[in-house]
């Protein structure tokens, strides 16, 4: 029997009435590495902050050691995906900066900084300050400062997400062989990412998040040998599954034509991006593998996945499998001149994308004007003020690309374009 | 071999000879200042009676260095206190949730309140407290820079309080800081730019209301402090053109030596701090603080002092962990809410509740409508300054900002010109006035202006110099007439600084008004129509209802014009004009 260390219990989480997470249940045991791995809105940021206890559950219970959190979680420590170092203390200042929290005698603070800086490979910079180092010796840093406090559970957010690929990899490599070597000062890791690769090169265990809101869909046990080999059949296999599992169609989730503009979001894309994607897809002969062109384009899976949602809400393309497949629509999309492919464009957003529809259907009864406000008002309902604000601005960008309608900053009204049809 | 790597990056190695130069220079400076210091104490504390104390100085520029001194003294005496109520008053604010509720509005209104107005409340009170000694009057002067100066560098720390990167405050958390290491190690350090940058600005504008303060006649009774404002005020009464001008080009030093020896240091000093990666294109420099860095003595201080960080520390610790419960009881807090609502919403109840039946039982009410018409005249001469300052500033501004070696060159001549204090310049242009016979109802305008013009000047230059170079060559390129280039370009882009200059210059304006109508040379007094003659005659005869009819009504005019008028513009500018 594994050593329990926390315990997630049936926790929800909502922001101003707005669910995130919902009825999310885990455990985290000594001796393993345990990947979150979600597309951006799964919530999985959110939850790993539960864990740390930084922000409470709205509903069920985070345990350390069977005692319920109230305040920061005792048991961890954090790595930051934007480092959170202080800027104006030195890597030596900032090591020592939670050892001087516990109130350690200042001279066995300086030793066990020390030894963490020599572990983490920082020897030689201990009196610089972060501003003059590398994002990698940074992120060391970051490393360092929560190792020297031997917490029970490491708990990482992105942690080489805001690195270049060498330098990414490099730590990943030095990182997993402490750990394999048994030099790790904690008993288990928690990492929150978006990369499927690295959570199978990490991870003893991946846990797949979905999103709308942040929810359990599956978990994945990875048992390969370490060092991992990207190359191996095996490992390959495994980027395949999770990939289908985040793009793949969920079997309670609508179908753009009969969803709400709530329940189905809009993907943050721009039309520019959109018509790109399409174009490569059209160049490869209508068919490719997402892996690939996520290798080929050097794409992380948070810039690609919302270019295929929203190729697939328009009805551009379809997935399976992890292969996108070009539709006859999508094709039209593509080969068409300019004004057709506009033409083309607008009548999708105006059947499939539900905020467009929803907007224009309100035109049409309407005489053709509408303050914006009405629309974010609505969409307050079921979105946070910036995000509600996002869905409209993409909205506005498809729609004004589409000529179905435009909108006035100085007066906030949307109006209708006299030429365009609004109702289909 | 560990520390090569940051000795790379001091500015220069120094070698070991000059070395023991700049320490001794270093040590006689801070002997010196001490020395001076304990010297100007015994001055502070010389016995004082209310009816015998003088209400003139002498005006013998040998007696200018000393006054100076006495003034700077007050100066940072009332910065250390601004410093100190800043700490508290924004953090509290900021960490606790109900008294946010309730010291943000406050401080709010006491940013819109003419303080000219309470002197003779305060002055009356500090006599009170000190009985027979001068520090009474001290501590009126320099609560009157204080209030000067407070509320801007409170606003600021308080905004980087809660704008904190949430990565910091999450970090924190999870290391477990106590509150007291959260306020040393990540609170102050993260408000340190802000803080430094605004008490620089709030220093300069203190000047003024240090000279308004020094010499002063309120309760029917004339006070002066040995300063530099008591001198030029004393200088002025006995009409003394040549010792007038001698104490400006003595304030000019002040100005420009505080600069050089205090807030420059302390500006380039603090850019430590910037929490974002990049080094910002032009921080500032300063000899003085190398000089201080390639000294050994502020090491070994550094070194002495640093051995009591941690039983200080460990003594701190009783404050608690600086992390907050997740859990509360939902009733609990309602209940809680609930009570801390009542009370407030009595006390200011019973508050307005007393000044409508003292004015009610003094003044009456007939009298605010009265001050109100005069609060429209002085509303009008804001207007015309104003207008005015834009005309006339707004072209001279974007000429400067636009060309970078003039900017250069005029940006600290402009810092200087706003933070001289405006009131030092009254008995040249009052001269002028009694000489040629104007009404000071006109003039009045030029003498409020004196302080406020620079704020837009300052802003547009600010705003003209940030315009991208891009969008200057784009317009070029499309060889925009001069109308187009100025409607097109310029002002949109300069529109958000020129609202806050604006905003700026309105604010001082106000409080000017005060001081500037009602002025007398030698024995000459003369008198404009407007609210800020109603309350300097109020106070100096120190009638309690009218003090505060003239002060409510100007905080009035003051806080409904920032409402009515200049947010909005701010808000246009941000939607429309931000680049």
């Amino acid at each position: 029997m594994q050593d329990n260390l926390i315990t997630v219990d049936k926790v929800g989480k909502s922001f101003d009435g707005r669910l995130v997470l919902d009825e999310i249940t885990l455990e985290l045991r000594a001796g393993e590495i345990v990947a979150l791995l979600g597309r951006s809105g799964s919530g999985k940021s959110t939850l790993l902050r539960t864990i740390a206890g930084l922000i409470p559950p709205t509903r069920g219970a985070v345990r350390y050691r069977g005692r319920e959190l109230n305040g920061a979680n005792p048991g961890t420590a954090m790595v930051f995906q934007s480092f959170a170092l202080m800027p104006w203390l030195t890597v030596q200042d900032n090591v020592e900066l939670g050892l001087a929290a516990q109130g350690v005698p200042v001279a066995q603070r300086r030793e066990r900084a020390l030894a963490a800086i020599d572990l983490i490979g920082l020897d030689g910079f201990e009196s610089a300050y972060p501003k003059e180092l590398s994002g990698g010796m940074r992120q060391r840093v970051g490393f360092a400062r929560a190792l020297v406090l031997e917490p029970d559970v490491l708990l990482m957010d992105e942690p080489f997400s805001a690195l270049d690929v060498l330098t990414a990899e490099n730590l990943r490599t030095e990182l997993m062989s402490l750990w394999a070597g048994q030099k790790f000062p904690t008993k288990a890791v928690c990492i929150v990412t978006h990369n499927i690769e690295e959570a199978v090169l990490l991870a003893d265990r991946v846990i797949v998040l979905g999103a709308n809101p942040g929810h359990l869909r599956a978990e994945v046990p990875v048992d390969l040998e370490r060092p991992r080999d990207r190359k191996s059949p095996t490992f390959a296999a495994l980027v395949d599954k999770l990939y289908d599992l985040l793009t793949g169609r969920e079997p309670d989730r609508p179908e753009p034509v009969e969803a709400t503009p709530t329940a189905r979001p809009l993907p943050a894309v721009s039309v520019g991006g959109l018509a790109g994607l399409i174009e490569i897809v059209h160049a490869r002969g209508g068919r490719v593998d997402l892996p690939d062109i996520a290798a080929d384009l050097n794409f992380e899976i948070d810039d690609l996945l919302p270019l295929v949602d929203a190729a697939t809400m328009l009805g551009l393309v379809e997935v399976t499998g992890g292969d996108l497949t070009l539709t006859a629509v999508g094709k039209d999309f593509t080969t068409a001149d300019i004004q057709r492919s506009k033409e083309l464009f607008a009548a999708q957003v105006r059947d499939r994308a539900p905020l467009v529809r929803t907007i224009c259907r309100a035109l049409a009864g309407a005489d053709g004007h509408l303050r914006a406000g009405f629309f974010l008002d609505v969409l307050r309902r079921g979105f946070s003020a910036a995000d509600a604000q996002q869905q409209l601005d993409i909205a506005v960008d498809w729609g004004r690309y589409g000529e179905l309608f435009d909108y006035d900053a100085g007066t906030d009204q949307l109006t209708a374009d006299p030429a365009a049809r609004l109702v289909a | 071999m560990v520390r090569t790597f940051s000795a790379q990056l001091r500015p220069f190695a120094v070698p070991k000879p000059y070395r023991g130069v700049i320490d001794l220079v270093v040590l006689l400076g801070a002997a010196g200042l001490v020395w001076v210091v304990v010297r100007l104490w015994h001055g502070v504390t010389v016995p004082f009676d209310q009816t015998t104390a003088p209400s003139t100085v002498s005006t013998d520029p040998a007696e200018l260095p000393y006054y100076a001194a006495r003034s700077l003294l007050r100066m940072f005496a009332a910065l250390a206190l601004s410093v100190a109520f800043t700490l508290v008053y924004a953090t509290a604010a900021a960490r606790l949730r109900r008294a946010e509720k309730v010291l943000l509005p406050v401080l709010d209104i006491l940013q819109s309140v003419p303080i000219l107005g309470f002197l003779s409340v305060t002055i009356t009170g500090f006599i009170a407290l000190f009985p027979g000694s001068q520090l009474g009057l001290e501590c009126a002067s320099v609560f009157a820079i204080f209030t000067s100066q407070a509320w801007n560098m409170t606003f600021a720390f308080y905004q980087s309080l809660v704008s904190q990167p949430r990565d910091l405050d999450e970090a924190s958390r999870l290391l477990r800081l106590s509150k007291w290491q959260r306020f040393w190690r990540v609170d102050v350090p993260s408000g340190m730019i802000p803080l430094v940058w605004n008490g620089m600005m709030s220093f300069g504008g203190g000047w003024f209301f240090l000279v308004a303060s020094e010499a002063l006649s309120v309760n029917n009774h004339s006070y002066a402090l040995p300063g530099i404002g008591a001198y030029v005020a004393s200088a002025t009464a006995n009409a003394e053109l040549g010792r007038v001008l001698l104490a400006i080009g003595v304030m000019i030093v002040l100005v420009v030596g505080v600069n050089v020896l205090f807030w420059r240091p302390l500006t380039a000093w603090a850019e430590r701090f910037r929490v974002e990666d990049s080094e910002s294109a032009q921080a500032p420099r300063s000899l003085v603080l190398d000089l201080l860095r390639r000294s050994r003595i502020p090491r070994l201080l550094g070194r002495a002092l640093g051995w009591l960080v941690t039983p200080i520390d460990r003594t701190m610790a009783v404050f608690g962990l600086a992390e907050h419960p997740l859990r509360i009881s939902p009733m609990k807090r309602r209940v809680g809410d609930v009570l801390f609502t009542t009370a407030v919403l009595a006390a200011v109840a019973y508050g307005l509740s007393t000044m409508v039946t003292f004015i009610a039982d003094t003044a009456g009410f007939a009298e605010v409508g009265h001050v109100l018409l005069l609060g429209l005249v002085t509303f009008g001469r804001v207007l015309v300054l104003v207008a005015v300052a834009t005309v006339v500033w707004v072209p001279v501004g974007v000429w400067i900002g636009l060309n970078p070696r003039i900017s250069r060159l005029a940006q600290p001549v402009v810092q200087v010109l706003a933070s001289f204090p405006a009131n030092f310049l009254f008995p040249l242009v009052t001269g002028v006035l009694v000489a040629t016979g104007i009404s000071l109802d006109w003039g009045g305008i030029v003498l409020m202006a004196l302080g406020a013009q620079w704020y837009i000047l300052f802003n547009v230059i600010a705003g003209a110099s940030a315009i991208p170079n891009d969008l200057r060559e784009a317009a070029a390129n499309l060889r925009l007439p001069r109308i187009l280039w100025w409607r097109k370009l310029i002002l949109p882009a300069i529109f958000a600084s020129y609202v806050t200059g604006g905003i700026t210059a309105a604010g001082g304006a106000w409080n000017a008004s005060i001081v500037a109508e009602v002025v007398s040379y030698g024995s000459t007094t003369l008198t404009a129509t407007g609210l800020g003659a109603y309350i300097a005659q109020a106070t100096g005869s120190g009638d309690a209802a009218h003090i505060l009819i003239g002060v409510a009504v100007m905080s009035l005019y003051v806080v409904g014009l920032n409402r009515l008028f200049w947010r909005r513009l701010y808000a246009i500018a941000e939607r429309r004009f931000s680049l």
